[in-house]
């Protein structure tokens, strides 16, 4: 890692050139579980992004205490801890979200992209820049979940955030929903078409 | 045979995989030839039989409402579930590392082929998961929630050797878009058996 951290890279790579999601393809359950509305995508982005940032912040304090033989152990308890208190906070605001979101707030303790920033970037900065980069990438999460959440149910139910957005006249057209973009499959491929646009304009990420 | 049909179940229908899309890192990473594959589908099958249970007795005698009853009547209006998070991710975590030190001692050759994906599977959330549905399905007894694991174990280890094996093929015979290629395809065809495995639903033993 170099001396210098330039603050604004760590913050803004994520949101592309580095994306946690299309790139180092970590996280990818919960961005085909909570997808098919965008309400619920919106709700688990944003406690993603604070999970994130905080235990960024918890470990980086923590990281010259830690025994490495058991780091492992301790990232997944100050984890579990924030998720417990994000779990409970839905269910006392947010109960209908919460019921929808189902397991996958617990399963934020085990997305990848959480283990990944901790190993990689947490246990060898400083707290403001670790803090800066748990925001970043879980907010380059949180896009891809958006724009997943935004196309499936727009084709899928014909709905945005639960409002109408398909006009009658387009029914009276013969305008069907598409009902396979509701089903988990079709988040995958949404998925693979991001990633097919994103790597085309960005042929350094492509593979052989 | 109520405990078979969850065990059928949980292979086919509510296949960890292509229902729930869990435990999708390593089945994205670990999948480019079917030995690695292979190798890492057995060991989530052996994590989640043996958490499972586990954390069903936890969950029964410690974590659910009433739970504590045993302990004496005082304790029947103590409801602990919103620590279970935290004790189901503690337990797959030791159980873990407990599992790593066993095989390293009693089977160097099995430590030998596992090795690297014992430490993998803490986080890996199918093994959660299991935990998490398990909780919410109240299952009626131990033996339900071990074949449930095994099933689900068993649904990810056939989950992953299909898409290794396919991956594997398709590295030689198939000309793929340049920005498709590796990951992008394999969304793809996960998405495809997805389709496929769909037709599983509603089938009653």
């Amino acid at each position: 890692m170099a001396e210098k951290i330039n603050n604004k890279s760590v913050l803004l790579n994520p949101f592309s050139k580095n994306n946690p999601v299309i790139v180092q393809v970590l996280g990818i359950c919960s961005v085909l579980a909570v997808t098919a509305k965008l309400e619920p995508a919106i709700v688990m982005g944003v406690s993603v992004i604070a999970v994130l940032a905080f235990s960024n912040v918890i470990i980086s304090l923590l990281r010259n205490t830690i025994p490495t033989s058991i780091r492992i152990i301790v990232q997944l308890v100050v984890v579990a801890g924030l998720v417990v208190i994000v779990d409970q906070l839905l269910k006392a605001y947010a109960y209908d979200a919460s019921k929808q979101l189902s397991v996958f707030i617990g399963l934020i303790i085990t997305n990848c992209i959480l283990m990944g920033r901790l190993e990689a970037f947490a246990m060898g900065n400083k707290p403001w820049p670790s803090f800066l980069d748990g925001v970043g990438n879980g907010a380059g999460y949180a896009i891809i979940l958006v724009i997943v959440g935004f196309f499936r149910e727009l084709l899928g139910s014909g709905t945005l955030l639960g409002y109408p957005v398909i006009g009658k006249w387009a029914y009276d057209a013969g305008y069907v929903n598409n009902g396979l973009m509701i089903l988990p499959p079709m988040a995958l491929i949404v998925v693979a078409c991001i990633i097919w646009v994103h790597r085309s304009r960005n042929k350094e990420l492509q593979e052989d | 045979m109520e405990n078979f049909n969850i065990f059928i179940r949980s292979i086919f229908v509510d296949n960890m995989i292509f229902a729930y899309f869990l435990g999708m890192c390593s089945f994205l990473a670990v999948s480019k030839n079917v030995k690695t594959a292979l190798g890492l589908g057995v060991a989530v099958t052996f994590m989640l039989v043996i958490t499972l249970p586990i954390n069903y007795l936890l969950e029964t005698y410690v974590l659910k409402a009433g739970a504590l009853t045993w302990l004496g009547p005082e304790y029947a209006d103590v409801d602990l579930s919103f620590l279970s998070l935290i004790m189901f991710i503690a337990v797959i975590a030791s159980m873990t590392q407990l599992v790593e030190m066993a095989v390293e001692k009693y089977s160097p050759a099995l430590y030998a082929s596992l090795g690297i994906f014992l430490p993998l599977i803490a986080v890996n959330c199918a093994i959660l998961g299991g935990s998490l549905f398990m909780q919410q399905r109240d299952f009626g007894s131990v033996w339900t929630a071990v074949c449930a694991g095994g099933g689900w174990g068993l649904g990810w280890l056939l989950a992953i050797t299909a898409i290794a094996a396919i991956r594997e093929r398709l590295a030689q015979y198939s000309n793929i878009p340049r920005p498709l290629r590796g990951i992008g395809i394999t969304f793809i065809l996960t998405a495809l058996m997805g389709i496929a495995f769909m037709s599983f639903l509603g089938i009653k033993i």
